[in-house]
């Protein structure tokens, strides 16, 4: 009976493991704008709010346009989690009706802040900014295109370093990219094109939401020479990965992108090629256990010793 | 010279044909997807997966095809194992293999209506049809159908370990067929089994 339980409880603890993802130590402390913020999120974090109208003495309830509504929770994983509101808008929005013209502040850029401070040297925001300026994004679109669009103000977190599972980076980063080419509204925020539907474009990957789900976009779309974590240098389609190889085999140019930190730490625990990729995922022709080749190269060769042996004995007879 | 024994039915030999045909596709093709590379000339990536795929599912039918028509024929009476006395079987079989038929004896477990394969043949036959064909079908479809695969098994990907038992039996396949054609081979003459096999006539 205990037995079973015990297989019982191991396989569901199997099956469950996925769900059980990292909980998130942020919210042990107070973020030092959570007081001065939750007066913005009273309106800013829901769909209708409330106001006293001074004309005609009513409390009156209004839909706040959703384009403006921020989850409070994501505010607070994210990178600038300590930030008031009004630390990056004007103190001015703590007024309602807000002064009309605060729509014509201007925001600051990411360089504004962390450009030239050594305490974000390691991120190079001078190489991301120059990379970012050579991207199809930011030549087609100039300054209409910003990080902003991918690095949402009210969210953005960071999933850069060996602490995240595969499956997390690749999700959280694929959804940045998601956030316009699987949606047309915000694409056409920014292009007057019709948004491409990313599976006809990508017919020629075999199972496409597999392959989604397991590499970044940029894996494919930005110079495969650039072994930077996040390159942000998107290059025209032309130039685009295409060739199953470069992925499904020995030398995958995974190794230097999606699973550079799990790599180097890996090899420094067990200076074992093989075991990063082992245990995310099954990249064909990439994943190739040394032991096991070994193994079946004797048993063939063996084989064949056998064969031989036997022909050249029949012909003896 | 023995009767001429009529063993090999027209539905067994299209299978067997098949059967063979697609196993050398999905071993050449298999091959080059596990050995894949930028610098050797190989099958083209994408060529070999669907021509994997394609060979893989038609494997399956024919597979399907192979139980059904042994199970209606009769011919499945020629798999059943005699569990007594096997293991002696077994070995006298192995030794005339390593030793008796250098010297010239006749095969202990000759040809007759009863008894198309010698004992070692037999379990070579269930275990390659009744277990590794069966395993390598049924991950191999898993692999084509990633979502049922269970994500995570004690820690390892479940799709890294569908994988494993996918290639695994696959090489033990290859292993099969390599001995396979050669113990073919050893009729007399060379050609015997194989002109058996067309034909469908053992003489
Ligand atoms: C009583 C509700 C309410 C409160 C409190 C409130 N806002 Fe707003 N806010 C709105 C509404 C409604 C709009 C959209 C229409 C408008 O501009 O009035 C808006 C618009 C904005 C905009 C976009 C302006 C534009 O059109 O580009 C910003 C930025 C903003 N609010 C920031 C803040 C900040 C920061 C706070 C907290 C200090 C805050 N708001 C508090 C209701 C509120
Ligand atoms: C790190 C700086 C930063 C902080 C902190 C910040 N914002 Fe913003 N916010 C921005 C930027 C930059 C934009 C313009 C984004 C764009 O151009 O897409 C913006 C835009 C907005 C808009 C208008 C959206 C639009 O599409 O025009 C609203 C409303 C807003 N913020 C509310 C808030 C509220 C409420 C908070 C606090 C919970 C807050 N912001 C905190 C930087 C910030
Ligand atoms: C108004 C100034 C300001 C702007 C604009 C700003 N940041 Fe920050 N950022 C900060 C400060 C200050 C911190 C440190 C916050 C903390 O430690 O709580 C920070 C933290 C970060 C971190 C986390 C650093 C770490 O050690 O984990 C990243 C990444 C980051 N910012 C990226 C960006 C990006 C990308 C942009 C533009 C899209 C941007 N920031 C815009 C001020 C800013
Ligand atoms: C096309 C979308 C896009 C644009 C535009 C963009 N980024 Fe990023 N950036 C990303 C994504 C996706 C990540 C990875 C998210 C993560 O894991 O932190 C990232 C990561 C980063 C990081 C963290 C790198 C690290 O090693 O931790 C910094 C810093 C950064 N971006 C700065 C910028 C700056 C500065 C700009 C504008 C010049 C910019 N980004 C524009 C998509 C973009
Ligand atoms: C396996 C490599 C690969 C991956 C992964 C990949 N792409 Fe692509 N993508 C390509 C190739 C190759 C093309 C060029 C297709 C063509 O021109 O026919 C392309 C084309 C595109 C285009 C151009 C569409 C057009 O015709 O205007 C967009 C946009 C795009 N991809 C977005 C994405 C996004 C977003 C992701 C991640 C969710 C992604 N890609 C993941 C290889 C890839
Ligand atoms: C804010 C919206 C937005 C986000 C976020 C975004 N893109 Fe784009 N992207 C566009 C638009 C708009 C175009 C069309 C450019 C044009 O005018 O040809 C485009 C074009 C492209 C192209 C096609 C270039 C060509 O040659 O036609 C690729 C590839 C691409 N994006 C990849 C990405 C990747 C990868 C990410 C995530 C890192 C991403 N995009 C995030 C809006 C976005
Ligand atoms: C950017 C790298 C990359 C490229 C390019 C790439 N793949 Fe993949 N592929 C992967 C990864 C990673 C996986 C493993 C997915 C997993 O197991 O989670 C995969 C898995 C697969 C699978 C296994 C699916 C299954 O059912 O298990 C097939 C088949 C495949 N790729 C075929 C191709 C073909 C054909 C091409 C070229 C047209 C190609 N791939 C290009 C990265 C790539
Ligand atoms: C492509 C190369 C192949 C050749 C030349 C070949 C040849 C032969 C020959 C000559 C026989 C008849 C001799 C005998 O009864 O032992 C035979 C029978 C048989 N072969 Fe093959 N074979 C090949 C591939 C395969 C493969 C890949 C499999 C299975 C994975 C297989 C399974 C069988 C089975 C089960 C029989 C017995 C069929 C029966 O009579 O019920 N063969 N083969």
């Amino acid at each position: 009976m205990i037995r079973y339980f015990l297989i019982y409880f191991l396989l569901a603890m199997a099956i469950n493991a996925p769900c059980s993802v990292v909980a998130d130590s942020a919210e042990v402390e107070l973020p030092s704008g959570f007081e001065d913020n939750k007066r913005c999120f009273q309106c800013h974090g829901q769909k209708f709010y409330s106001f006293e109208n001074e004309n005609s003495g009513r409390t009156e309830r209004k839909a706040m346009n959703p384009n403006f509504v921020y989850n409070s929770q994501d505010f607070y994983k994210g990178v600038h989690r300590n930030f008031a509101c009004t630390d990056c808008h004007s103190p001015d929005y703590t007024t309602f009706p807000h002064p009309s013209e605060l729509r014509l502040e201007a925001m600051y850029t990411c360089l504004d802040c962390h450009g030239g401070d050594p305490t974000y040297a390691k991120f190079r925001f001078e190489v991301l900014d120059e990379e970012f300026h050579k991207s199809v994004h930011s030549t087609r679109h100039s300054e209409d295109f910003n990080c902003w669009m991918c690095h949402d103000p009210h969210s953005y977190k960071r999933m850069t370093s060996g602490e995240f599972k595969i499956s997390e980076i690749v999700s959280y980063h694929n959804a940045t990219c998601m956030e316009c080419h699987a949606n047309s509204y915000n694409f056409q925020r920014i292009s007057d094109d019709i948004k491409p539907e990313l599976k006809e474009i990508h017919d020629f990957l075999p199972n496409f939401e597999l392959h989604f789900s397991a590499v970044r976009c940029i894996e494919c779309h930005t110079s495969k020479l650039d072994t930077m974590w996040v390159n942000h240098n998107i290059l025209p389609k032309e130039q685009a990965v295409r060739n199953c190889v470069e992925c499904h085999s020995t030398n995958t140019i995974l190794m230097a992108s999606l699973y550079k930190y799990q790599n180097l730490e890996a090899r420094k625990e067990r200076g074992f090629l093989n075991s990063v990729i082992l245990n995310e995922a099954y990249v064909i022709g990439a994943n190739r256990n040394e032991y096991l080749n070994i193994i079946s190269f004797i048993i063939f060769g063996l084989t064949f010793v056998g064969i031989l042996v036997h022909i050249i004995l029949r012909l003896m007879k | 010279m023995a009767e001429r024994l009529y063993l090999y039915p027209i539905w067994l030999r299209i299978w067997h044909g098949i059967n063979g045909i697609l196993i050398v596709i999905l071993i050449i093709t298999g091959l080059s997807l596990q050995y894949s590379s930028n610098e050797y000339i190989r099958i083209r990536f994408d060529l070999a997966v669907s021509l994997h795929n394609i060979s893989g599912i038609l494997l399956s039918f024919n597979y399907v095809f192979f139980v059904i028509g042994n199970f209606v024929t009769g011919n499945i009476r020629f798999y059943i194992l005699e569990w007594k006395g096997l293991a002696d079987r077994i070995f006298k079989q192995s030794l005339y293999y390593i030793s008796g038929m250098f010297k010239g004896e006749s095969t202990p477990f000759p040809v007759n209506k009863d008894r198309k394969f010698n004992p070692l043949q037999k379990v070579s036959y269930i275990i390659s049809m009744y277990v590794f064909v069966p395993l390598v079908i049924i991950s191999g479809l898993a692999l084509l159908f990633p979502e049922f695969i269970i994500h995570r098994v004690l820690g390892f990907s479940g799709i890294q370990l569908t994988a494993l038992l996918h290639s695994a039996t696959g090489f033990l396949i290859s292993v099969f067929l390599i001995i396979h054609i050669y113990i073919c081979t050893t009729g007399k003459p060379v050609s015997k089994n194989f002109k058996s096999m067309w034909t469908g006539w053992h003489e």
